[in-house]
């Protein structure tokens, strides 16, 4: 299958590795995989403030920089889901883009549920000895349905015990923009999960979204918690050798 | 007030971007109301026999801190009575719905009861009243208002003792509203009773007895007709 | 105009009320103990019924029938209840519900008034007109009790003083109710019940007019129906001559079995109980051989913005029946509380509501504290799109210019840049190498410019110092093809 990736902005900028481990994991599927070189943000960001007008520019950016793949993969459920579950509606009323927009929104997928859901890769081939918790990002979790596919990978992976987190589907408080516009209640929501991660003993947490993670290894290591973050594809595409940990010194 | 109907009305068509309704449709909605459908039913009670559905009902009003005494027949309910009443240590005086079902039992069995029968008052510690159905599915008693039941004795009193024959259990709501149906109009009062009063209003904690009663005793024949004696334990 | 105002509201300070909520321990624990609570109470009551899932989509599509033939089903409502002997009342504002409740207490020579719990009664600010108006309103809800007393408003939709400790509820019983012993134990939960029982018993015995809501109105039988535990609902409409229900257009359903659908939703979406332990339909006063009962019947039908909601962006919105649901899942009413939102509805429903009914000005920050995580959604047994619904306002407000400027500008910037990909590649790759040069020792910035929102509370981790797009295209000129 030819794929194309969506890097996300935030894997761009701050996380490239997440990406590369993305194009890992899914050649080992099976899969080619392209970069679209004219793809930059999913427009989210635009969307979630009320403007439409940029979030539609945007999205016909994407549009055409991502037609003609037979799937789209995001390592992000955030964007991902942005495409899925909102690009039809941000066209709802534009009868010439919409059956592009569905299109698209058909073939787009976040990484682990389309390595699990349409690759049928149930195993892979990797090995981390650690105690490791699972944080499950909102937007992958409700949009998008990813629940058991990362726990199913993870099952997988030699060496390695998973901890459910309780509370584990409770927002971490990034929210995009709201992390910014509310930082005291942003504060109180990763305070209440770094509490949560840090009762669970484990050694590492993964979760499916690097803005999820950034805000959860930020509040970790303020607090002096010096618990492993990543995001899971580098864990499974064996890749946590090749870098350190979010926010630790390299 | 209405100007205020009619412009309500007419905010209400100028947003859903019409006029009134024309005849034929207004004829449709009501055929509609007057069908009255029953919409999906869950099948915990609907799918049980008699005997499961009566087991259901006690089980689940047990569950929300119903009390149920079961007892063969209607001759046994005063004994059922006085024998809770001195169980709870609660004074052997109470206040009956003037329903005849209630009239025919064998009260004079029991002189050292003390009845009034009426409405309930302030002083009233206890009622007992008979119940209209009661709904299998989630232990729950469906007394209406009328002549001989005030509403009043299902809230006053600290303590409301209910008799329930096990023929009036029924499966679901939907065949309480069914029954209810067959008999008339509306009362001016429908209480679907699950458990006794309570409140989870101070730190979540459910305390009973907020304002209604404390105490929901029902009393379940398991045989109306039987004329026999004896309680069945 | 179908709209005013009866409650104050303070929403416009939200972050101000935030910020207070976040420093109340009392507050802060007893939030706990909600987020303890409720969740956990509904999944076991869901898990128990297979058919949950199937109900909500049938309880959805019975509201969004009688939303488009509101007119229809009003009417026949009204038709129902005037041959069941009560009266309608159709109230365009505030003011016009607050008369009409004024007149018929007038007509009765009215001097104490029982409540019991009313959403519209408090949107309306009811009590205090009434108050204004020489009459006394007597909260019966023990949790709108312990809050009338306090001079609060309700801080959530069906436990209003879920916000307090019960050391706060003592401290208050001891203030307000002075006749009794001061060297009275209050320290538990049933002390403070039976307290409020004995002194709430001769206010129900005296009341001249008792008001309730309604969480439903039958049209075909005329019927309100209210949902409670306590009993003081069904004590408040029996025992004075006039029950008069606060309710407002969008809580009408077509049928009992349509009411009954609702019904099996709602008790378990709010408390995660089987049933409520009292669920009363009401019809029209006392019957001619009826013992007991109110004399007069009166239904007081209240717009103030609903009609115009209608085929609106907001309409789902309308389906709502006041659970709770939403609220006892939101993380950011959990970090709050209810009051932080500033007027009679709060969490995610709140958020929704609110700006229809006193203008997005005022209440602009309730859908925007919000990261959308959607649990809101998740748990409403009528499905509404609450994140959706509260985008659309944020649109509004783009709309209207009503977001500050700095934000507006950085937004523009942001999509301006997006969508040259060339400069944007060339500038991440720029940002991203000299970040993280800066950040190269230590892996994170404990502060840093432009940043203060992020870094004053948590650290921010250092890029890995080249882009994506930049690497990607390296290796694959040097034809690793990674």
């Amino acid at each position: 299958m030819r794929i194309a990736l969506f890097v996300t902005c935030l894997v761009d900028f701050f996380r490239p590795t997440i990406g590369f481990a993305a194009v890992k994991l899914l050649q080992e599927a099976g899969c080619t995989v392209e970069v679209p070189r004219a793809q930059t943000c999913c427009g989210q960001p635009a969307y979630n403030s009320g403007d439409r007008a940029d979030a539609k520019a945007i999205a016909m950016q994407v549009l055409d920089a991502f037609e003609g793949y037979d799937h789209v993969v995001a390592p992000s459920g955030s964007c991902a889901g942005m495409i899925r579950r909102h690009y039809p509606e941000l066209f709802a009323d534009d009868p010439a883009v919409l059956p592009r927009a569905q299109r698209l929104a058909a073939r787009s997928w976040e990484l682990v549920s389309f390595l699990v859901d349409v690759c049928r890769v149930h195993a892979v081939a990797a090995r981390w000895d650690r105690e490791v918790t699972y944080h499950d990002a909102c937007s992958g979790l409700r949009e998008l349905g990813v629940r058991d596919q990362p726990r199913r990978l993870l099952a997988s992976v030699g060496g390695l015990t998973l901890r459910e987190l309780p509370g584990a589907e409770t927002c971490c408080g990034f929210g995009g923009t709201f992390c910014i516009k509310y930082p005291d209640i942003s504060d109180k929501m990763v305070n209440d999960k770094e509490a949560e991660i840090v009762a669970t003993g484990a050694e590492a947490v993964l979760a499916g979204d690097l803005g999820c993670l950034l805000n959860i290894a930020g509040k970790l290591h303020r607090r002096g918690r010096w618990i492993e973050v990543r995001h899971v594809a580098e864990v499974l595409a064996r890749m946590t050798e090749e870098v350190p940990p979010i926010g630790a010194p390299r | 007030m209405s100007e205020a109907r009619e412009e309500i009305l007419a905010s209400i068509r100028r947003s859903l971007n019409r006029s009134r309704l024309d005849a034929a449709r207004e004829t449709e909605l009501r055929e509609r109301v007057a069908v009255h459908r029953r919409n999906l039913v869950p099948a915990r009670a609907a799918a049980l026999d008699d005997p499961g559905r009566v087991d259901l009902f006690v089980a689940m009003a047990e569950e929300v801190q119903a009390t149920v005494a079961r007892v063969s027949s209607p001759t046994a309910v005063p004994e059922a009575v006085a024998r809770y009443l001195a169980a709870e240590n609660l004074p052997a005086d109470l206040v009956l719905a003037p329903d005849p079902s209630l009239d025919d039992l064998r009260w004079d069995a029991r002189p050292l009861l003390r009845i009034r029968r009426g409405r309930a008052e302030a002083i009233d510690a206890v009622s007992l009243t008979p119940c209209f159905a009661a709904i299998a599915e989630t232990g729950t008693l469906m007394l209406i208002s009328g002549a001989v039941t005030p509403t009043t004795l299902n809230f006053l009193p600290d303590t409301h003792i209910v008799v329930v024959n096990a023929n009036q259990v029924v499966a679901t709501y939907e065949d309480g509203w069914d029954r209810l149906r067959t008999g008339g109009g509306m009362p001016r009062a429908i209480n679907f009773i699950t458990g006794p009063s309570r409140t989870g209003d101070i730190e979540q904690r459910i305390e009973l007895g907020a304002h209604g009663p404390r105490r929901l005793h029902i009393i379940l024949v398991d045989d109306p007709q039987k004329a026999g004696d004896g309680e069945n334990k | 105009m179908l709209r005013g105002k009866g409650m104050l509201a303070t929403s416009g300070t939200f972050e101000a009320n935030a910020r207070a909520g976040l420093a109340n321990d009392n507050l802060q624990r007893a939030l706990a103990l909600m987020r303890s609570g409720f969740p956990q109470r509904r999944r076991l009551a869901v898990e128990r019924l297979p058919e949950f899932e199937a109900l909500r989509e049938i309880g959805k599509s019975i509201k969004d029938h009688t939303l488009e033939h509101l007119d229809f089903y009003l009417e026949l409502f009204e038709e129902n209840v005037l041959a069941s002997g009560g009266q309608v009342h159709w109230a365009r504002t505030p003011e016009e519900a607050c008369g009409a409740v004024l007149a018929i207490c007038r007509s009765v020579d009215a001097r104490l008034v029982t409540k019991g719990k009313s959403m519209i009664a408090e949107e309306v600010g009811l009590n205090e007109y009434l108050e204004k108006n020489g009459i006394t309103t007597v909260e019966t809800d023990l949790g709108e009790y312990i809050i009338q007393l306090r001079h609060e408003p309700p801080s959530h939709l069906i436990a209003p003083a879920i916000h307090l400790m019960k050391e706060q509820v003592a401290d208050t019983f001891r203030a307000e109710h002075r006749t009794l012993d001061p060297e009275r134990s209050l320290a538990e939960a049933r002390q403070l019940c039976d307290e409020a029982r004995a002194v709430l018993r001769p206010r129900f015995l005296a009341a001249d007019v008792g008001i309730t809501g309604a969480n439903f109105l039958v049209a075909e039988t005329g019927s309100s129906i209210i949902v409670t535990n306590e009993g003081n609902g069904d004590l408040t409409q029996t025992l004075p001559r006039v029950h008069i229900v606060m309710t407002s257009l969008e809580k009408l359903v077509p049928t009992l079995e349509d009411a009954t659908t609702l019904l099996r939703l709602l008790a378990r979406s709010a408390t995660g109980q089987e049933f409520s332990s009292y669920t009363t339909v009401s019809t029209g006063p006392r019957q001619p051989d009826d013992l007991d009962g109110p004399e007069q019947y009166h239904v007081v039908l209240l717009d103030n913005g609903r009609s115009a909601l209608l085929a609106s962006e907001f309409q789902d919105m309308l389906r709502c029946i006041r659970c709770s649901a939403c609220m006892n899942h939101c993380p950011v009413y959990a970090a709050v509380g209810g009051h932080a939102y500033g007027w009679v509805y709060s969490g995610p429903m709140g958020a929704v509501l609110t700006p229809s009914l006193i203008g997005i000005a005022e209440a602009g920050h309730l859908p925007n504290a919000s990261t959308f995580c959607g649990q809101c959604e998740n748990v409403c047994p009528v499905k509404i799109p609450l994140p959706k619904m509260m985008r659309h306002w944020r649109e509004r407000e783009f709309a209207d210019k009503l977001n500050p400027p700095v934000y507006r500008s950085g937004l523009s910037l942001w999509a301006w840049v997006a969508r040259r990909p060339a400069l944007y590649h060339a500038l991440v790759e720029l940002a991203s190498r000299a970040l993280g040069w800066l950040g190269r020792g230590r892996g994170r910035f404990r502060t840093l410019p432009f940043a203060n929102g992020w870094t004053a509370v948590r650290d921010l981790p250092a890029p890995e110092g080249r882009s994506f797009h930049s690497l990607w295209a390296e290796r694959r000129k040097g034809g690793t093809g990674k």
